[in-house]
């Protein structure tokens, strides 16, 4: 341990070997792999952004305009998105059927993962494996017999058959990220509480939800991120117009016969990607730390 | 503490711990019994029943199996799964470890990179998945443009036209779209792994690529072995990418088995047969389960048994 000391009394503020390397050597092997990684991964929302400001008439014509770029951007195709489509009730009931679900799985999540973690009844280990095995169930195996259950329970075509549906996939996850944040709680806060004549519920809501925001928070984010992503139940069990949510009336609705209307298309999906990037990029150290931490489970 | 005169009947119940317990589970327990579990036992059921669309079925035994048995677009689908799957995994998982190490490196701006790469996978699958429709268009993609610009083509390149390049763009979409969950999981394992290890690897002789084998790769497997679980099975149960781009053509060149279930059983209204080709792939997923389970219990020595 002091060897370690010393070299990082001796290098500064830099961690690792990263100063036996010279520069031009990590340009060759870091900066430029770094750039053409992060230019590959990026380049499609630019062409995305580029498209939807471009006019109809430069949208094809890649020889007397360079497609790269547009000199006079138009708002015609996110105004045709507004104002003539069904877009804006697309993102209405994106926008319900997220929150719906992600609430309706958060709070059952913070029970069952209170249940296993703490309260630990006869069993609760058997559950926690169950809970893992349910995440590893994929929706494209489920979506046909739900959309049986859905139309025997009447429930076809409406957004209640999302809202209740989607919680499959988001409890399971929400659960095994929170049975983590609660495990790093101490486990002599609750004692004493318990010692004091708290109630179970008391402890829940009093001790242990207030240390576990950061987990309430990552897990709300994430579980509102997959119910936005969320297709195939989606395009399963929803058949009307108004009932849709973004990703399917973008792709059902605004692609009609041969002519694609690639800058409406555009800025549909730009549109629609909008939300989710902006909550991400105000809480992306939750955002990853949820995604590592159900990883490194 | 107000002292109560005697244990009720809640207070009771309050220091138990199997009562509560099973009140706590209750909720998130209904949700996966009524949406998950049952919707399974339906899906087998369904597989062994003639049901349409609007028609109840009844019981046919395997008779969707020995039809899909004989059925070469099914084993096309499989095959193409197959391919997908492995090609796409590979890819994921050598790009994705080479981000990691690069961004697990002393950078400027390393937390501003690590936002941006992280971006393919927080924009909903469906909606990047139409941009690259755009990309890939046959008379109208940017990359045909750029290449002929650079001179290295000379005609436009039919990217979902043909099999052979459908199956490499839609796996190269893939790719894009997994490349940052790899890399950002990846780095928070290299993360954990100590500098002293290196250091001294390094003061012993080691070469930075005997370094990476015998230092970070065995540190490294346990993570890997999750994540590349995690990529295989999302993978191998795509649906959105195939949807959006190709539809399962041209020829059923990409047909993948959940879009094959998909186009049977929702838009061809043979609920039975669709479900058929979903149970199909549960054995692939429990391998996939297992493989993760192995990757599981290798953890406990590596990390010296304290997790």
């Amino acid at each position: 341990m002091t060897s370690q000391t010393n070299s990082a009394a001796l290098t500064d503020d830099e961690v690792g070997m990263g100063y036996l390397s010279s520069l031009p050597r990590r340009v060759v092997t870091l900066y430029i792999p770094l750039g053409l990684f992060v230019f590959v991964l990026l380049f499609p929302f630019y062409w995305m952004a580029i498209t939807s400001v471009k006019p109809n008439d430069q949208l094809t014509d890649y020889d007397k305009n360079s497609p790269l770029w547009v000199a006079t951007p138009t708002l015609q195709h996110i105004k045709y998105l507004l104002f003539e489509t069904s877009y804006p009730g697309w993102l209405l009931n994106t926008m319900i059927v997220a929150v719906a679900s992600t609430f309706l799985a958060l709070a059952a999540s913070v029970f069952a993962a209170y249940a296993i973690e703490r309260v630990k009844f006869n069993g609760s280990r058997f559950v926690g494996l169950g809970i893992f095995l349910a995440y590893l169930v994929p929706p494209s195996i489920l979506f046909i017999p739900l959309a049986f259950i859905v139309f025997q329970l009447g429930m076809y075509d409406t957004k209640l058959a999302l809202i209740l549906t989607y919680p499959t996939f988001l409890i399971p996850f929400c659960t095994w990220l929170l049975m983590g944040y609660f495990r790093s709680i101490p486990y002599e806060l609750e004692e004493c509480a318990l010692m004091d004549g708290a109630s179970r519920w008391q402890i829940l809501t009093k001790i242990v939800l207030p240390l576990a925001v950061p987990g309430l928070i990552s897990a709300g984010i994430f579980a509102f991120t997959l119910s936005w992503n969320e297709f195939i139940y989606a395009l399963t069990f929803i058949q009307s117009s108004e009932n849709k949510t973004v990703p399917v009336g973008v792709l059902t609705e605004l692609v009609r016969g041969d002519v694609f209307e690639w800058g409406s298309l555009m800025a549909g999906a730009l549109l629609g990607s909008l939300p989710v990037v902006i909550l991400y990029s105000f809480f992306v150290d939750y955002y990853v730390s949820s995604m590592t931490g159900a990883v490194k489970e | 503490m107000s002292a109560r005169a005697a244990p009720s009947f809640l207070s009771s119940i309050g220091q138990s711990r199997n009562i509560p317990g099973l009140m706590f589970m209750l909720p998130a327990a209904a949700f996966l019994l009524c949406f998950l579990a049952y919707p399974l036992g339906v899906g087998t059921w369904l597989g062994f029943t003639d049901t349409r669309i609007g028609r109840a079925g009844v019981f046919v035994g395997l008779e969707n199996y020995q039809s899909l048995w004989n059925d070469s677009v099914f084993w096309l689908s499989v095959f193409n799964t197959i391919l997908y799957t492995s090609v796409a995994s590979v890819l994921k998982f050598a790009l994705g470890l080479w981000l990691a190490l690069i961004l697990n490196e002393n950078l400027p701006f390393k937390s501003f990179f690590r936002a941006v790469i992280l971006l393919p996978w927080v924009v909903p699958t469906v909606l990047s998945a139409i941009a690259f429709w755009w990309i890939y268009d046959s008379q109208f993609s940017v990359i045909s443009w750029a290449l002929m610009k650079f001179g290295l083509i000379n005609h436009q390149i039919n990217f979902l036209g043909d099999s052979t390049n459908a199956r490499a763009s839609v796996i190269a979409a893939n790719v894009w779209r997994g490349i940052p969950f790899v890399a950002i999981s990846l780095l928070a394992g290299l993360q954990t792994i100590s500098p002293s290890l290196q250091e001294a690897a390094s003061l012993d002789g080691a070469t930075p690529w005997q370094r990476f084998r015998y230092v970070t790769l065995p540190m490294l497997t346990p993570i890997i072995a999750v994540v590349m679980t995690f990529s295989v099975l999302f993978t191998f149960t795509d649906f959105q990418l195939i949807y959006v781009l190709t539809k399962g053509g041209p020829v059923n060149a990409t047909h993948l088995m959940a879009t094959l279930s998909f186009q049977r059983g929702i838009p061809g209204g043979q609920l039975g047969e669709g479900a058929a080709i979903a149970v199909a792939m549960v054995p692939f997923l429990l391998a996939a389960i297992l493989f993760s389970f192995f990757g599981l219990q290798r953890r406990k020595w590596q990390q010296g048994g304290s997790d």
